[in-house]
């Protein structure tokens, strides 16, 4: 236990070290990560012998990354971009693949074994990608976007090459692992569903492994997460995600499917779902930490000895690699017309390899395909390609795009999209009719609403909303606050609306704040806390009502509106002094009384404003469609004026 | 002695910008000018209160009042005669004590759908549009403002595609630069049938 301790000490320091320093330094918390592993394992000799384990533990932060980008996808989104995932996706892959099986193949390898290292190549790194896009914002960019669609379609060929692999096992290699499977005791035995079944059968419980997932996602999450929120427990929620990605990678791992891509399908399943943002912000921290967790084991699987002994060959190979993609997608941007930086963003951000290279390289070994001394070497590749990856973005940022700015200056200002994405938190009687308004202008809202009912009853109505807290930092940063243009706050709780304007301003100064006020003091500390638009969430229907009082009470209509109007006026003119004097009531009486003289002086100028002048004397203070004195003006005929 | 430039309030009305093809780049381009102020009265007053205190300082503060609008059934739009009926005060505009726009120029940049042709005794509209306009020249007479001819582009709907929209702005452009530095023919300009006749006898170089 103690030892357990320690070694997840040094790595979680390691990582509390290096992380921010990178990030200070900008060359991103991935290379951190890298670092803090190189130092921590080759280096300083701390860790070592458990990073293998480790690793397959921390290939699971793959497997929650992919369920999050399968979140992010609804099945609509996947179907319009089949065509750059087939085409942009499939040449990428088919061209790298069959450019470094070439060049492997000329420097005498075996076919299979070029095969296998072209497929390994072609990969490239999901998680250094998103996660750089992401801290960079460079997702949305048309170079962010075409990559996705790459790398979405690298992790999905990832299935296929798992299937073909264990094809191009060589027979001497079998042959070797036999002789020193019969020495060793079978306890590497995996646990399988599907080991010893003929292929029919086989085919069978793939199937219904997959259809497990898509009939469970579709009909059965539902029930239970509403049945689990429900209950108002946020830590059996968590519980429940982590259950059901947990559940989904072990039931793909029992019928020899990769979990990554199980748990990627539950994704695409769920994205439609109302919990879908909750799902989201609850697995993100799980996934963070051991997708770090990952990285920090590649840098310190690093063997520096092979290293030492192979440098030459491994740095060729490397920049082999790199030069390779790198050539192969700034061809394909060209062919699929991706134009100016974009074109060396898509170019530069995929030529690495990737995390999922680690896995075919184990398991081409396991399956006899590529000797283990030629894995160790191949690996050492995919790992410092992957380290270079940040020196890549570095050279994009610092050379590459200040070239274009120069000449995209030059151009006409590109149209600005004015629709950015509205999240409206609370979607009660106050939050919805803001939604509806905004939703039937044609302008995109995301809706959140910690009552799942509420939530469900707007789904019934098609109006897209989402299970969750609001007031959580992480579920609005995956509701998309980062990006988003506005955030209406319509949530019932007055002070937790004043702390989430509060957070929102400090850690998102560019989001437009409107907020609803439960009274007048709530109002004022919205407005002290930042908000740019607050209205008390009775004012106005009150004062239409009074309208509609006068009117019946015999005051024409016209006049009741005007009078209306002044009322609203008159408020609005008074609330910076109301305001300046409520921040100083401290609590003394002095002040409290200061702010009810300010209150009451405003109830006097309303009277005073909504009192009609017009035939006791010609006023200055009464305006508006006001004809001359009756007398003392010469200048106009008694008929104009009538 | 060099005149000190002159100051130009232009008050632009259009309840639907959202279809305008000549006003709104007109207004645009109105807007970028030095020493004009330029002034959306819907946006400003969307709910038609326009603040009568507000508008009566612009105008004091301004040498050259301009309403610029499209041609809504021979007369302006309707917040346009709104701020007439309110901004245009006794004591303020006209009567005993009304003289704050005594000695400043006015004029309207008007865009109209018919053609010039349309625009006379035998054509359909049986009025020129400045005899249309007649309203406003007796209220500038009535303040004691100097009336200018107004600046029209006629056939305004097919305006943008016949590629004449250009070429307007410009002349408008022209039109403000002479006005703020005094170089127009006021004289002439008071005769004319539209400000946009001919500019370069209008402009004194």
């Amino acid at each position: 236990m103690t030892a357990y301790f320690i070694q997840a000490f040094i790595y979680l320091a390691a990582a509390v070290i290096a992380v921010p320093l990178a990030k200070r330094l900008g060359l991103g918390s991935v290379l951190g990560y890298l670092i803090a592993g190189v130092v921590i394992g080759p280096i300083a000799g701390l860790v070592g012998n458990e990073t293998s384990t480790l690793q397959h533990f921390a290939e699971f932060g793959v497997v929650m990354m992919l369920f999050l980008v399968g979140l992010e996808l609804e099945p609509r989104m996947l179907w319009n971009m089949r065509h750059k995932l087939i085409g942009l996706g499939g040449l990428q892959v088919g061209l790298s693949t069959l450019v470094v099986m070439g060049i492997a193949f000329a420097f005498g390898f075996n076919w299979s074994i070029a095969l296998t290292i072209g497929m390994i190549f072609s990969l490239s790194s999901t998680a250094i990608v998103l996660q750089t896009f992401n801290e960079k914002n460079l997702t949305k960019t048309e170079g962010g976007k075409n990559a996705f669609s790459v790398l979405l379609f690298q992790d999905i060929a990832v299935i296929p090459m798992l299937a073909l692999i264990p094809l191009l096992a060589l027979p001497e290699l079998i042959e070797k692992a036999q002789s020193a499977a019969a020495t060793a005791a079978e306890h590497h035995e995996q646990m399988s569903l599907v080991a010893g079944l003929p292929g029919w059968a086989y085919g069978i419980v793939v199937l219904s492994a997959i259809a497990i997932v898509v009939v469970g996602g579709n009909y059965l999450s539902r029930p239970l997460f509403r049945y689990v929120a429900s209950s108002n427990l946020r830590e059996i929620f968590t519980a429940t995600a982590l259950m059901l990605v947990i559940g989904i990678a072990a039931l793909m791992s029992l019928v020899g499917l990769s979990p990554a891509l199980g748990t990627f399908l539950a994704g695409v399943v769920l994205a439609n779902s109302e919990f879908r943002h909750e799902l989201e912000s609850v697995i993100e921290p799980f996934k963070g930490l051991l997708l770090g967790l990952f990285f920090i084991t590649v840098g310190a699987g690093i063997d520096f000895d092979v290293l030492a002994s192979n440098i030459g060959p491994v740095m060729a190979m490397t920049l082999g690699v790199i030069l390779i993609k790198a050539t192969v997608l700034l061809l394909l941007a060209m062919i699929f017309k991706i134009k100016n930086s974009d074109r060396w963003l898509f170019a530069l951000s995929l030529a690495q390899a990737g995390e999922f290279g680690f896995v075919l390289l184990s398991y081409t070994v396991q399956n006899h395909v590529i000797p283990v001394d030629l894995a160790q070497i191949l690996s050492l590749v995919v790992a410092i390609s992957m380290f270079l990856t940040p020196g890549l973005f570095i050279l994009f940022d610092k050379v590459i795009l200040p070239r274009y700015e120069q000449t995209e200056n030059m151009r006409e200002p590109d149209v600005i999209d004015e629709k950015g994405t509205v999240i409206i938190a609370g979607v009660g009687r106050f939050g919805q009719i803001v939604n509806r308004l905004l939703v039937t202008n044609g302008f995109k809202t995301v809706v959140l609403d910690h009552e799942a009912q509420q939530v469900e009853n707007l789904r019934k109505i098609n109006t897209k909303s989402f299970y969750g807290d609001a007031t959580q930092p992480d579920l609005l940063h995956t509701a998309g606050i980062a990006e988003a243009k506005m955030l209406v706050i319509a949530i019932d709780n007055p002070d937790r609306a004043v702390e989430l304007t509060e957070y929102i301003k400090h850690t998102y100064p560019n989001v437009i704040i409107l907020a609803r006020a439960f009274d007048r003091s709530n109002l004022y500390r919205l407005r002290k806390a930042g908000a740019d638009f607050m209205v008390s969430e009775t004012f106005h229907s009150a004062l239409q009502l009074g309208k509609h009082a006068l009117t019946h009470l015999g005051v024409h209509p016209f006049k009741a509106e005007q009078q209306r109007a002044i009322f609203f006026e008159t408020e609005m003119a008074h609330k910076d002094t109301l305001y300046e004097s409520w921040k100083q009531v401290t609590g003394d009486d002095k002040h409290l009384v200061h702010y009810r003289d300010m209150f009451i002086q405003l109830e006097e100028t309303l009277s005073a404003a909504m009192k009609d002048e017009r035939y006791r004397s010609f006023s200055r203070m009464e305006r508006g469609w006001t004809p001359p004195p009756k007398e003392n003006d010469t200048a106009f005929s008694k008929s104009e004026t009538d | 002695m060099v005149d000190a430039a002159k100051k130009i309030l232009v008050l632009y009305a259009h309840p639907s910008q959202e279809r305008s093809e000549i006003n709104k780049p007109l207004f645009r381009a109105t807007q970028q000018q030095e020493h004009v102020t330029a002034v959306d009265l819907y946006a400003e007053y969307p709910t038609f209160r326009i603040n009568i205190d507000k508008e009566q300082q612009r105008l004091r503060d301004h040498d050259v009042i301009v309403f610029m609008f499209p041609l809504y059934w021979y007369s302006t739009p309707a917040i346009l005669k709104e701020w007439q009926d309110l901004v245009l005060e006794y004591n303020f505009a006209y009567g005993a004590n009304g003289n704050a726009l005594e000695g400043k120029t006015f004029l309207c940049a008007i865009s109209a759908g018919g053609s010039e042709t349309a625009y006379q005794a035998d054509g359909y509209n049986h009025f020129t549009l400045r005899e249309l306009l007649h309203p406003l020249e007796q209220t500038a007479s009535l303040t004691g403002m100097t009336y200018l001819a107004p600046f029209a582009l006629f056939c305004a709907r097919s305006a943008f595609d016949e590629n004449r929209v250009h070429s307007h702005i410009e002349d408008w452009l022209r039109i403000l630069s002479a006005l703020s530095n005094n170089t127009l023919d006021i004289a002439l300009g008071k005769s004319l049938e539209k400000l946009n006749e001919n500019l370069n006898i209008l402009i004194r170089d």
